[in-house]
């Protein structure tokens, strides 16, 4: 019987130990990021990293505008084409879809989810560099390569795509059916209800899933790295080419030991993928999270 | 009247092709990949290990990439298991009536969950580095561990709850310890536990970031954990950087051949959900 108990009680203890390590990884992640950017830091402020355009580590200049800029314009991209069209996804599939559309739509969403970035990357490289070089370049500028920050934002928009439409699909479907049948029932319709009910109830949700799309956006890597053209150089059309923080990393770990305070930099540039996400990811968690709670009420 | 009529027949046209778009979307790249992949299949690319002139054209395979990347992701979805179990029982079991704590440990997770992996591979760097592990199968698994514990523990947290209370309060009333009644959910759990481990698989085998800098590269299939070990993502990606054509279509091909390891992972644990939610209690 002491036995049981004791055992119950080491058990315990263990699972404690081991919950309370894991999720202080997320502290220690940032500790451990900062720790190593330090040297940057201290060569160099905050703000001049942040702000300077000039990058040319051999000189000990590390200036990561370029690439905080290459990240706001294939996100911005992104979100601009993911949104809309998720949100029209998600409210067919809730609002409109019959039972058997729904059955048969679902898993492919969920099947778009499980491909690994490298594949879209491929993707990229096969189907949207070609349509942009031959057929929608030539519409606006001289030259381009397809190699540009639209390339990155087309195929991080389809990457997000099963998180955004999941995420909707959830909040749309908390929205209370006595709201919709009175809406409905005053003779507005369908469309009417969702633009004036639904959706003025799902705004949190919808941010929300924004938010959480944004910072996925954020930390992508490899798929955008291949089609992206990798220029450290602010971009300033859609056609440019650009380099956003994630292929920076990726792209220079060769050389990240043979460079004084290369490694460094690097870290510098992990430490502000990490704090962005990480604050845009407690936003759109603790938005989901009250929106969760108000269901349950 | 007929403005609005007109208003709503015009979105829901715009609905319908949003949805094609976007699940669509899925066929146009598996479609893409089969159709480029497909040419440049043959048996020598998943039975053979890189030969001589490889990357200039010649003969071999990418055997190295397919068992490295199953030994990467095995291994840590293993230890993320050994992690993530106890995590997952100790919230739903251990935790009553600390709703607010077990809450905000979830609520980790899940911002844990979104932390990018390459942000997972600069800190597994940091560790190997701090240990003196050189790029290896052994730092491949420890990076890609810390990449599955948050959605294993996700997983499971979610197959867990699914457990009726009144399972717990049967087992704990009979005078059974948290940690039997703890066996007694497991035992419930069971095919909840292999969708987990499905899904952490599936992101474990498909991720490149996280192995860039930990895993390093290697034409040999490795024989032990301090020898690098290729994977198939990062073939693919250096592959598809060579000038050489021949070398192109390889990467091809071995996008082809991830996107159907993929796939099976994806749908097999699709199928286990389906059942795992007919023989639920």
């Amino acid at each position: 019987m002491n036995f049981r108990l004791l055992k119950d009680k080491i058990l315990s203890k263990l699972m404690l130990v081991f919950t309370l390590a894991s999720v202080s990884l997320l502290v220690i992640i940032g500790i451990g990021l900062y720790y190593k950017s330090i040297p940057i830091i201290h060569r160099l402020s905050w703000s001049e990293l942040i702000t300077s355009s000039i990058w040319k580590p051999l000189k000990g200049l590390f200036g990561f505008f370029p690439f905080i800029m290459g990240t706001l314009w294939v996100t911005a991209i992104a979100i601009v084409i993911a949104l809309p069209l998720c949100l029209l996804t998600a409210l067919y599939i809730v609002e409109y879809a019959p039972t058997r559309v729904k059955r048969i739509l679902t898993p492919f969403v969920n099947l778009l989810s499980g491909i690994p970035p490298v594949i879209f990357g491929v993707w990229g490289v096969l189907f949207i560099i070609p349509l942009i070089q031959i057929y929608i370049a030539p519409h606006f500028v001289e030259f381009s390569t397809g190699y540009s920050v639209l390339a990155g934002g087309i195929v991080l928009a389809v990457m997000i795509f099963p998180l955004i439409v999941s995420i909707i699909s959830e909040v749309l479907r908390t929205i209370p059916q006595e709201l919709k049948d009175a809406s409905l029932s005053l003779g507005a319709t369908k469309w009417e209800t969702i633009k004036k009910v639904i959706l003025r109830k799902a705004l949190p949700g919808i941010i929300a899933a924004a938010v959480l799309a944004i910072s996925r956006a954020f930390g992508e890597t490899i798929a955008v790295l291949m089609v992206c053209g990798n220029n450290a150089a602010v971009p300033h059309s859609v056609f440019d080419p650009g380099y956003p923080l994630p292929a920076l990393i990726a792209n220079n770990y060769g050389e990240m030991l043979s460079i004084p305070l290369y490694d460094s930099a690097l870290m510098f540039a992990a430490l502000l993928l990490f704090i962005i996400i990480l604050v845009f990811n407690i936003i759109s968690r603790v938005i989901l999270a009250r929106l969760e709670r108000r269901l349950a009420a | 009247m007929k403005k609005r009529k007109f208003e709503e027949l015009f979105f829901r046209i715009l609905m319908v092709l949003a949805t094609i778009l976007v699940a669509g979307s899925f066929f146009l790249i598996v479609g893409t990949v089969f159709f480029k992949g497909f040419h440049y299949m043959n048996l020598d690319m998943i039975t053979k290990t890189p030969g001589g002139g490889f990357y200039i054209g010649k003969e071999g395979g990418v055997l190295n990439a397919i068992v490295g990347s199953f030994y990467v992701a095995g291994g840590a979805t293993i230890l993320g298991l050994l992690v993530s179990i106890p995590v997952a029982i100790f919230i739903n079991l251990y935790m009553d009536g600390k709703r607010f704590l077990s809450n905000t440990i979830r609520m980790a997770f899940d911002v844990l969950f979104g932390i990018p992996s390459i942000v997972y591979g600069a800190f597994g760097f940091l560790i190997m580095v701090y240990f003196g592990i050189r790029a290896s199968l052994l730092g491949g698994i420890i990076a890609v561990t810390l990449l599955v514990i948050p959605i294993l523990v996700r997983t499971l947290d979610e197959v867990i709850r699914t457990v009726p209370f009144e399972l717990r309060d049967a087992a704990l009333s009979l005078g059974s310890t948290r940690w039997e009644t703890a066996k007694v959910v497991l035992r419930q759990i069971r095919p909840g536990i292999f969708t987990a481990i499905l899904l952490s698989f599936g992101r474990a085998i498909g991720d490149v970031a996280s192995v860039l800098f930990t895993a390093g590269f290697s034409d040999n299939v490795p024989t032990s954990l301090h020898e690098p070990a290729a994977t198939l993502p990062l073939a693919i990606f250096f592959q598809l950087g060579s000038p050489v054509e021949e070398v192109q279509g390889r990467g091809y091909a071995s996008a082809l051949i991830l996107t159907i390891i993929v796939l099976t992972i994806t749908i097999l644990s699709d199928i286990l959900i389906k059942k795992f939610s007919k023989h639920k209690i």
